[in-house]
């Protein structure tokens, strides 16, 4: 039997707010527990939520980047279970009526071609507190610094057929949560948790098969691992004649498996009605307008961009614009070296490379934009070749200072006073008359291999630092 | 002294006829010699309230003082107090300690109103009659027999005993209205939104609404006036300013079109009540008043949906009693599940596990829409009768509750007969309208209460009229034996 796999995810993101989504505490990470928890966020008798603008700006922005419809009017609902991390017994959050209604977003596959997947909604919800399991003996402690933390659930359209897709896609939905300033980004923090709908079907069939919610998902690697999995299990149960039940289950990446939390049968009945504390969010035109105006410039339109203003290929312009740091990281190398496809060429070679090996983000490379600018341009200038702009890049990540205070600094300026390198030449070909000789009585389609010895022997004399096309344009002269 | 009005102590503070303190003192003394009779308060805060009559006397010799400073007050103990015990009539909160205020409360502190106490109530606000306290019934003063009504009972048996000079109270179904009724005092529902819900216990959220317990319209226009108005940290609250309400109580009320409530007037109600509030008519059309008929007739439903709503709401409400963070924990837990069911099982009474056990069943997948979205709709029926209402008169009358106090225990073991007792003050939650009940004829030696419904935010009228009223009656004036 040819199986489909069909993958839908529901992502949450934490929204980047100074405060929570209904209370002015600050969401700052890593705090000490519970010193960021009002009464609000304790859930005392008597208080009430009052929204956070900021939070509704970022989900419509969200909206806006997916060419989604913002609805002018929607409703928070209440979630009812109980869990001691939920102080309030129930989590705000909306439910027939969300901000963000249904959008589309373009993930390119690995054969080049690119495949629209659906975005059904997205909607506001605070987060839950954090059980603390390890450190209490025969007890579980409570942090409530995360309550209330605004997230914004992006649920997409069950339009995967692979675990790749649904990697795509994902990172698609963290590039652009990043790109327009809404989220972190960070998955070890917690600011971005994916949970994957699995089911398969025989190939051809229309109807969906019973689907598994795998949970605790925290990078794109384990997501991909997850759903194999998962997909495997269910083949596997399916084939030996069982029946795949609807279910969540828990992915454990130190066994690379996923196992069942509970069934349906174990679900809870949430009982969601609109939360009687807060009025129908209504969201203006104007609104909006002010949102879509402060809009930073999404990364497709960027590529697009890359692709013609600075005349990159495809690839290049994809690769830089793959997070918003390194596209505004390149554009200011570009700019401050005169010369994109060289910037292009240093951004990808040999900064890749080295906060690669140093397993740095590129927001915290020692070398910053404006220096390897500079070394662009000196490069450009010809102050210095291809081959010392390395030894001078080194050094700039060595923290020896700036692209021109390296070259001053190491004498490492090009030479290409024309008389110093003509005394250059005429010392070498002394030096080495018999070469000469041979050189000019050789035949002319073997004489380009054996002018490198000369260029060679001039190049180690100055230390690299003679302009090889001088060099080159000189020996040919006096060897002629 | 306790026998003037707070409105009449108003002006002999300011006159410095007596000082707060003394004032002060006088009714801590009343309190200790009749609240084990009626059981009213649950805690007196005395030393709290000799500071702030000190710091209100301070005010008053600066020129400084408002109609309230120096007033002697009690709140529901539903109102959260800082450092102050905040039970809500429950076992759940027997040892809570409100860390904050509430806006009302904190309102009427910067008003300078001195409180003597927290008043006992029905359990989170859920009863007609007081008898569902953690803390045991409040007496009537009128008849010890008898209940006070409820919830706000321990409030308006402390105003009638004249414990205090006024006092706040909550009503989510008529909970201020009745038992105003009950113990022949004025109490006021506000428009819903006029005052913050920010610190006091929700019970129903979409209905749930502060206002003042007093013995007259006037106190009533003093108090509301010191704790209504938009409040940032409740998004339900109105953002619109104040009334002047003091200043409309001597409008004349000749040509005001008052619409009698045909509903209201028929099977049900207690003959005696009816004969009271035909009074009541006869005085308002002796005054120059217009009477006209008219009808609310999706009326009659409004018990049933105020039965799914309310509890539906409480049942989010109350989970978080969860013995978690706060109130009360069970002994020794043996998992997380014992904790949550022990802690609320010991921590409710059966009146509030009941309407949680109702609400939970109406939001329950299956059900949801067949109780809750079909009492939503009905509700929005029941607000429409009004608004067509609305069209014909500018006022609405009718009786309070159907009958006057009953016998304690009389209507303990049949909450349908119970929940009755609120058929004429429900729909005006419902509707989010402002409602007030002022003492009509005794009839049999009992208080009578008469209903006034406004339109929305015109609490200046409500008050304009039963000023008007009790300037020509003694209704209101009339006092319970044995507490001289």
């Amino acid at each position: 039997m040819q199986w489909e796999t069909v993958i839908g995810l529901e992502i949450h993101t934490q929204l980047a707010t100074e405060s929570k989504i209904f209370s002015g505490s600050s969401t700052a990470f890593g705090a000490a527990p519970n010193t960021q928890a009002s009464l609000i966020d304790l859930g005392m008798p008597g208080v009430l939520p009052v929204l956070n603008k900021g939070a509704v700006r970022m989900a419509v922005r969200f909206g806006k980047a997916i060419g989604a419809q913002v609805a002018e009017r929607s409703v928070f609902a209440r979630k009812n279970y109980f869990y001691p991390d939920l102080p309030k017994g129930y989590q705000i959050s909306q439910y027939e009526l969300p901000v963000v209604g249904e959008g589309v977003v373009e993930i390119v596959l690995e054969d080049g071609s690119t495949k629209t997947v659906g975005v059904t909604r997205a909607h506001l919800e605070e987060d839950a507190g954090k059980s603390l399991h390890e450190d209490f003996h025969g007890m579980t402690g409570i942090d409530l610094n995360r309550a209330g933390t605004p997230l914004l659930e992006i649920v997409s359209e069950p339009d995967m057929r692979s675990a790749r897709e649904a990697v795509a896609y994902a990172k698609k939905i963290h590039q652009i949560v990043t790109y327009i300033g809404i989220c972190d980004g960070s998955m070890q923090e917690g600011s971005f948790r994916m949970d994957a709908n699995v089911s398969i079907r025989p190939k051809g069939q229309v109807e969906y098969g019973t689907r598994a919610e795998l949970k605790n998902i925290n990078s794109f690697r384990f997501l991909e691992k997850a759903i194999n999995f998962e997909v495997e299990r269910q083949i596997e149960v399916i084939e030996d004649g069982g029946r795949v039940i609807q279910e969540t289950r828990l992915y454990d990446a130190s066994k690379d498996e996923t196992r069942s939390m509970r069934t349906k049968e174990e679900a809870n009945d949430y009982r969601y009605f609109p939360d009687p504390d807060l009025l129908p969010l209504t969201i203006d035109a104007d609104f909006i307008a002010e949102v879509v105006a402060s809009m930073p410039e999404l990364p497709d339109a960027r590529r697009a961009r890359f692709e013609s203003d600075y005349r990159l290929s495809a690839y290049d312009a994809d690769v830089l614009t793959s997070s918003r740091a390194q596209a505004d990281y390149y554009e200011a190398v570009a700019e401050a070296g005169g010369d994109a496809k060289l910037a292009a060429n240093w951004v990808m070679g040999e900064l890749a490379a080295a906060i690669n090996k140093a397993g740095l983000d590129i927001t915290e490379s020692p070398v910053d934009a404006g220096s390897l600018g500079q070394l662009v341009a000196r490069i450009r200038d010809n102050t210095i070749s291809g081959k010392i702009a390395k030894d001078v890049f080194a050094a700039i990540w060595n923290g020896e200072g700036g692209a021109d205070e390296v070259i001053e600094a190491k004498g490492l300026r090009q030479i290409t006073d024309t008389g110093a390198i003509e005394a250059l030449v005429d010392e070498v070909l002394a030096a080495n008359a018999e070469q000469a000789e041979n050189y000019r009585s050789a035949d002319p389609a073997k004489q380009p291999k054996m002018l490198g010895f000369f260029v060679g022997q001039i190049m180690k004399k100055s230390q690299g630092k003679a302009n090889p096309q001088q060099v080159n344009e000189l020996l040919r002269k006096k060897l002629g | 002294m306790h026998n003037k009005t707070l409105a009449e102590l108003s002006a002999a503070l300011r006159d410095g006829e007596v000082s707060s303190s003394e004032l002060t003192r006088h009714m801590l003394q009343r309190i200790k010699t009749h609240n084990e009779r009626l059981n009213s308060f649950v805690t007196v805060t005395e030393q709290l309230a000799l500071d702030q009559a000190r710091a209100a006397d301070e005010r008053i010799a600066a020129g400084q003082a408002g109609p309230l400073t120096g007033i002697p007050i009690a709140h529901k103990d539903i109102f959260c107090t800082r450092d102050v015990r905040t039970s809500c009539g429950s076992r759940m909160l027997e040892n809570f300690i409100a860390p904050y205020d509430a806006t009302v409360v904190d309102k009427l502190r910067h008003a300078g109103a001195v409180m003597l106490g927290k008043t006992n109530m029905d359990e989170f606000a859920m009863g007609s009659s007081n008898e569902t306290s953690w803390f045991g019934p409040v007496r009537n003063p009128w008849d010890p027999e008898t209940v006070p009504g409820g919830s706000s009972g321990g409030s308006a048996a402390a105003v009638a005993a004249r414990l205090c000079a006024a006092a706040t109270g909550t009503d989510t179904g008529g909970s201020i209205r009745q038992p105003a009724a009950l113990t022949g005092i004025t109490g006021l529902k506000p428009t819903y939104g006029r005052c913050s819900r920010w610190g006091m216990i929700a019970f129903a959220s979409s209905l749930d609404q502060a206002g003042p317990m007093t013995r007259t319209a006037e106190d009533a226009a003093l108090m509301l006036a010191g704790m209504a108005g938009f409040d940032e940290r409740d998004s339900t609250s109105a953002q619109r300013p104040v009334d002047d309400y003091a200043s409309g109580l001597n409008r004349p009320i000749a040509g005001v079109r008052i619409g009698v409530v045909r509903e209201f007037m028929g099977d049900g109600l207690d003959e005696g009540v009816g004969a009271s509030v035909e009074s009541a008519l006869e005085e308002l059309k002796r005054l120059g008043a217009e009477l006209v008929e008219v009808s609310l007739p999706n009326a009659g439903l409004s018990v049933p949906v105020y039965y799914v709503v309310a509890p539906a709401e409480c049942s989010s409400n109350l989970a978080r009693f969860d013995g978690v963070r706060y109130g009360h924990r069970c002994d020794d837990p043996k998992d997380l599940e014992d904790l949550y069911k022990r802690s609320r099982s010991e921590g409710f009474g059966p009146e509030v596990k009941r309407r949680i056990m109702i609400g939970t069943y109406a939001l329950s997948a299956g059900y949801y829409d067949a109780y809750y979205l079909k009492a939503q709709k009905v509700r929005q029926l029941i607000a429409d009768d009004f608004r067509r209402a609305f069209e014909q008169c500018d006022l609405i009358v009718g009786p309070t509750a159907p009958g006057t106090a009953f016998r304690l225990g009389e209507k303990a073991d049949d909450p349908v007969s119970m929940y009755l007792s609120d058929i004429y003050t429900i729909a005006v939650n419902l509707a989010g309208l402002p409602g007030m009940s002022i003492p009509a004829a005794a009839s049999g030696g009992m208080p009578v209460g008469f209903q006034l419904i406004g339109n929305y935010f015109d609490e200046t009228r409500l008050l304009n009229v039963a000023h008007q009223l009790q300037l020509a009656t003694d209704w209101h004036r009339q006092k319970p034996g044995g507490f001289e």
